[in-house]
């Protein structure tokens, strides 16, 4: 009871406060998630593939704490699994995007010129696809494996993050440190990588992780049309696909995926949204 | 304001270029054989090769390219390799049932989200905005095909007051018609409202701060007038511009709304392609979509320009 007591006296404080308990539960779910999600393989889970047709739809017991879904397999383990697989792609998609993007981003808020006009105009192009289209005719072509669907959602996350970058970069660029630095005879390379990299870094981070939501919200799509990771792999949007059959009888084999997946994705976008307010000083600006 | 357009149009015509060009190349330079693809398991290198000369696989890519882009410019899209119809009536016989879904979806998207948009601004930071703050700010992360499935649960399963599924069509049956696009749009536009709100809500705020509101306020103004008269025009910049922004996710949200709810727009036809692996009209698709993308956001520039003169006078 004493853990319940400390919550509710924390509800009660000032919204700042209220904040923080937020932003350290949504910290707290990423940590449970990508736990869970690396450690699938040593939890006393059933196999995510395993069906157990005697019980197939079941309620929550103590065979199958969730229940198990139309063909008798284990709700928590494919949920175990299926992070795996949203995590995965989640993070490391974006991750390549950030990587590109920043890199170009960066050479171009401070090198400007024709640089910056291709940057911006290559940007330009690739933003005038909507990314689930452009995603689903890349991934048509290229297949459907993790490594793929990567490689594509990763492309895609390149526009926002360059952008990002490169507008911070153009703030930081013009700045008495820079000019300091270049008097004491630092290089171009030393400029951006040990001036500027470290200032433009915090939003970077910040919006890598509202990149992480948007990412398992496309790859949950991608699962979802069954175009994504392929079956028998476990994938949260694979998972509400098959629960929409069951929606009369069973409606839980589509709701606790769909849950796990809002509460990752609403918990990505708190900390990213919380980072970002920290670089950005006006107050509910968007 | 023509002037205004002509100085932008330059700009139109190397984003459209390079749009074509990276359709193409999608198509061109990943790895998979059309023809392989095509011949299934009936591929054996002679045939490969007689059906990559047939369908010009086997000229140069430039080439390729320009005798593609070529018809494009023509409105030959190419035809479908499975049924023969041409990849751009399918397309434009398909396009109404999307602009509806997308223009009902903008609709109920306004509908919920300016009214909460002007009313968290007139009171920022009291109760009612933090609460509606908050759930905008929760539903962001709700996606598409999730909302669908909760909508589906609710009035379909349980209440049974709407289909799940299915079209009629609209010369057939005005308001089935109407019905089967009730939980589609609502689907897109649940997404939609939290972006317009937030978006018109911050605006507003701002807004609200001017001197002529003061003196609106001082003159004795009611508040309804001060808020939907004075305020709300110069608010609503940023909101057309997002309303038209937006439109590429919501194209990207009717791909999966038609899949679910089964309605015969664009989205279902290329979702179709994809699992027929009919390239052509897989192509078609993309760069229609795309195109009408870049034109829409054009238009949206120019929407710009006409609510706010400083724009197009270049002193903005």
């Amino acid at each position: 009871m004493a853990a319940l007591d400390v919550e509710v006296e924390q509800a009660a404080t000032t919204p700042a406060r209220r904040g923080r308990l937020v932003f350290w539960l949504a910290v707290a779910w990423i940590a449970i998630v990508a736990s869970a999600a690396i450690a699938a393989d040593w939890l006393p889970l059933t196999s995510p593939s395993e069906m157990d047709l005697l019980a197939r739809r079941a309620g929550p017991g103590a065979d199958h704490w969730l229940g198990t879904d139309a063909l008798g397999r284990d709700i928590l383990s494919r949920l175990v699994f299926g992070a795996r697989i949203s995590l995965t792609i989640g993070l490391i998609a974006p991750m390549l995007g950030l990587v590109i993007g920043a890199g170009m981003g960066m050479l171009a808020g401070y090198f400007r010129g024709w640089l910056e006009t291709l940057v911006v105009g290559s940007i330009d192009v690739l933003l005038a696809f909507p990314p689930l289209v452009l995603a689903l005719a890349i991934t048509t072509y290229l297949g459907q494996s993790v490594l793929n669907i990567t490689i594509t959602l990763g492309i895609l996350s390149i526009p926002a993050l360059t952008r990002v970058a490169r507008a911070a970069t153009m703030t930081f660029a013009e700045r008495d440190f820079v000019t300091a630095a270049r008097a004491l005879g630092a290089g171009h390379g030393r400029i951006l990588m040990r001036e500027l990299l470290p200032n433009i870094a915090l939003p970077l981070i910040a919006f890598f992780l509202l990149a992480v939501a948007v990412i398992i919200v496309v790859e949950g799509a991608l699962s979802f049309l069954g175009l994504g990771v392929p079956p028998p792999t476990p994938s949260w949007g694979g998972m509400i696909a098959e629960g929409r059959d069951s929606l009369d009888t069973a409606p839980s084999i589509a709701f606790l995926p769909a849950g796990t997946m809002f509460l990752t994705v609403l918990a990505f976008n708190m900390v990213g949204d919380r980072l970002r307010a920290l670089t950005d000083p006006r107050p509910g600006a968007l | 304001m023509l002037g205004f357009a002509g100085r932008r149009l330059p700009y139109l015509v190397p984003v459209l270029i390079a749009v074509t060009l990276l359709t193409f190349l999608i198509a061109a330079l990943l790895p998979g054989d059309l023809a392989v693809a095509l011949l299934a398991d009936q591929a054996t290198p002679e045939k490969v090769a007689a059906l990559r000369h047939e369908m010009g696989l086997d000229a140069p890519l430039v080439l390729q390219y320009l005798h593609w882009v070529g018809g494009v410019v023509e409105g030959d899209f190419g035809r479908s390799f499975r049924t023969g119809e041409p990849a751009l009536s399918a397309i434009i016989q398909r396009l109404p049932v999307t602009v509806e879904l997308m223009l009902f979806a903008e609709l109920i998207a306004l509908v919920i989200g300016v009214p909460l948009g002007i009313l968290c601004a007139v009171r920022s930071g009291g109760a009612f905005d933090r609460l509606m703050t908050s759930t905008a700010f929760g539903m962001l992360s709700v996606p598409a095909f999730m909302s669908a499935i909760v909508l589906i649960f609710v009035f379909a399963v349980r209440l049974k007051l709407l289909p799940a599924t299915g079209y009629v069509p609209l010369d057939e049956d005005i308001v089935g018609n109407l019905r089967s696009f009730v939980l589609p749009a609502a689907t897109l536009g649940l997404g939609e409202w939290p972006v317009l709100m937030r978006v018109l809500r911050s605006d507003m705020i701002a807004t609200l701060q001017e001197d002529y509101i003061a003196m609106a306020r001082a003159k004795g103004l009611k508040p309804w007038r001060i808020l939907l008269v004075h305020a709300l025009k110069p608010s609503s910049l940023t909101l057309v511009t997002v309303t038209g922004i937006n439109i590429g996710r919501l194209i990207g949200g009717a791909v999966l709304v038609e899949t679910i709810f089964a309605l015969p727009g664009i989205g279902r036809l290329l979702i179709g392609a994809i699992y027929t692996r009919d390239f052509v009209i897989l192509q078609g698709v993309v760069l229609f979509v795309a195109t009408a993308f870049v034109l829409i956001n054009f238009v949206v520039d120019m929407l710009y320009g006409v609510l706010d003169p400083r724009i197009r006078h270049g002193r903005a």
